[in-house]
């Protein structure tokens, strides 16, 4: 096991992000950031408030929850809902920034892009991730990477943040064999 | 959990799970596109061998709303006015391969008796099964509850709660004796000694004959419909007497604490166990019993029916 990010090196990263998205979008009155629960909530929300100190101005946050959505449902038990939050100023034509912790198969963010369809027709979507560990088993690619990440299959990757952890940091670990 | 029988089946943590995927089910139901892909594939069948308006429509609603394929099925224009057995039903369901069946009989105990045969492998949804239980009506009444009284979150402790009318016939009343106790509420059955099934000490309720004493006390009021077509015996002298003792009426409404609220499960007797004014009140939320009704049993549907079907739903608590 070893540590690939600390917890200097992700508030490094989210920081980067932050400006890069601003610096794309060129500023944020059209911006809404919406995270993936359960860590990707909490990064969404760190990377709102950095975008707030930077504009000085409210940026919307909100949470989506993409259990209703997956395509792999039926292989493992129901999972219990997380709450969906949508800024009040909905998504309709707005630029959309998806924020998830590890960017994997894909799988999470296609079923994320349905999730989004069920709720409005955003201007863009746009995808933020703490960590690109490759592997891609679909045709999705990342707009802002915290950190790439190249791993073996083997591998896992577990984020832990303040909020739901008590400590900022990204592991890597091997899997016993 | 693979069938859903009785309240009595429910833990603790499975009824509030049960509220609070309701919760996000609600807000599904309230945006623009009110479907999901979630249970794309899977067959469900209303097997309504009794009648029912809100009860059926509201499964079929749910179960569409998660994209499953419904068949309804009534006694009514089927074999089953012809003699069929529910056996044969039940086997001609399981060769079409029907995921869940949601059964509604004038039997008690006919959902058990279906779960607990061989002859279909899907799960069985008790949706009324004669003088015994309704499930999934005690939880959209707990979820109202819970949302008017309680914030819309945890549990029912602390709330007092009285169940008014026909308690003997009355499968909507065992269900949330069991279901609103289990979540910490206080209930008190209020009715007449005749219409008091035997054996009602033992459950977990106090019971009243006197509704002026009841009614200024507690937090919701839920009457229930006079079950006239299970009335073969003499219960009450007249319906005059029966409105006047237990009836709610202005009078009463009036006496109500204030933020209580008013509750029945439908069909309504209007002007027998409740007047047209009270039931159309301000403080009613009959109407909105039938929408969060809607939203409670697509999250009974989802998690008893989109996961692995061999995983036991107690495992989704491990997840959560």
């Amino acid at each position: 096991m070893s540590i690939a990010l600390s917890a200097v090196d992700i508030s490094r990263a989210l920081t980067r992000i932050s400006h890069e998205i601003l610096e794309r979008n060129s500023g944020s009155d059209s911006i809404v950031i919406l995270g993936i629960p359960t860590r990707g909530a909490h990064l969404a929300r760190r990377v709102g408030e950095i975008m707030t100190g930077i504009e000085n101005k409210e940026i919307p946050v909100g949470t989506l929850d993409i259990t209703l959505h997956r395509d792999d449902l039926r292989m493992q038990p129901p999972r219990a809902l997380t709450p969906t939050v949508i800024p009040p100023c909905g998504l309709d034509g707005r630029d959309v920034i998806l924020i998830d912790d590890v960017l994997f198969s894909g799988r999470t963010i296609r079923a994320a892009l349905d999730a989004i369809g069920e709720i409005g027709r955003p201007g863009s979507v746009q995808l933020a991730v703490l960590i690109d560990r490759g592997h891609r088993q679909l045709p999705i690619r990342a707009d802002y990477v915290g950190k790439n990440l190249p791993t073996s299959q083997d591998q896992t990757i577990k984020v832990h943040v303040i909020e739901a952890d008590g400590i900022d940091e990204v592991l890597l670990e091997r899997e016993e064999r | 959990m693979r069938h859903l029988l009785s309240t009595k089946d429910l833990s603790y943590s499975e009824a509030i799970l049960i509220l609070d995927t309701a919760q996000e089910m609600a807000r599904v139901s309230s945006s623009s596109v009110k479907k999901l892909p979630t249970l794309r594939g899977r067959t469900i069948v209303n097997l309504f061998l009794e009648d029912s308006t809100r009860t059926r429509i509201s499964f079929e609603a749910a179960a569409k709303r998660l994209s499953a394929d419904v068949i309804n099925f009534s006694a009514k224009g089927s074999s089953v006015s012809k003699g069929e057995s529910l056996k044969d039903t039940a086997q001609t369901l399981q060769a079409m391969g029907a995921d869940a069946v949601i059964i509604r009989h004038s039997a008690s105990g006919s959902a058990q008796w279906l779960a607990d045969s061989q002859w279909m492998n899907g799960s069985v949804i008790n949706a009324g099964d004669g003088t015994h239980e309704h499930p999934t009506q005690a939880l959209l009444d707990a979820f109202t509850l819970r949302k008017h009284l309680a914030s819309g979150t945890g549990d029912l402790k602390g709330l007092s709660i009285a169940i008014v009318g026909d308690i003997l016939h009355s499968r909507v009343a065992r269900s949330n004796v069991i279901l609103l106790s289990l979540l910490g509420a206080q209930v008190t059955l209020v009715a007449p000694p005749t219409l008091l099934p035997v054996g009602v000490e033992s459950w977990p309720a106090q019971v009243s004959y006197d509704l002026d004493a009841v009614i200024p006390v507690v937090d919701a009021v839920m009457m229930l419909r006079v079950q006239q077509e299970r009335m073969a015996d003499y219960f009450f002298p007249t319906a005059r007497e029966y409105s006047h003792y237990f009836g709610l009426n202005r009078d009463r409404l009036n006496q109500m604490k204030k933020d209580s609220i008013i509750m029945h499960p439908g069909p309504m007797n209007r002007g027998l166990e409740i007047t047209a004014d009270c039931a159309d009140s301000a403080r009613s939320v009959i109407v909105e019993q039938v929408t969060n009704g809607v939203s409670v049993r697509m999250a009974v549907l989802y998690l008893m029916l989109a996961g692995a079907s061999e995983s036991p739903f107690a495992q989704s608590l491990v997840n959560a």
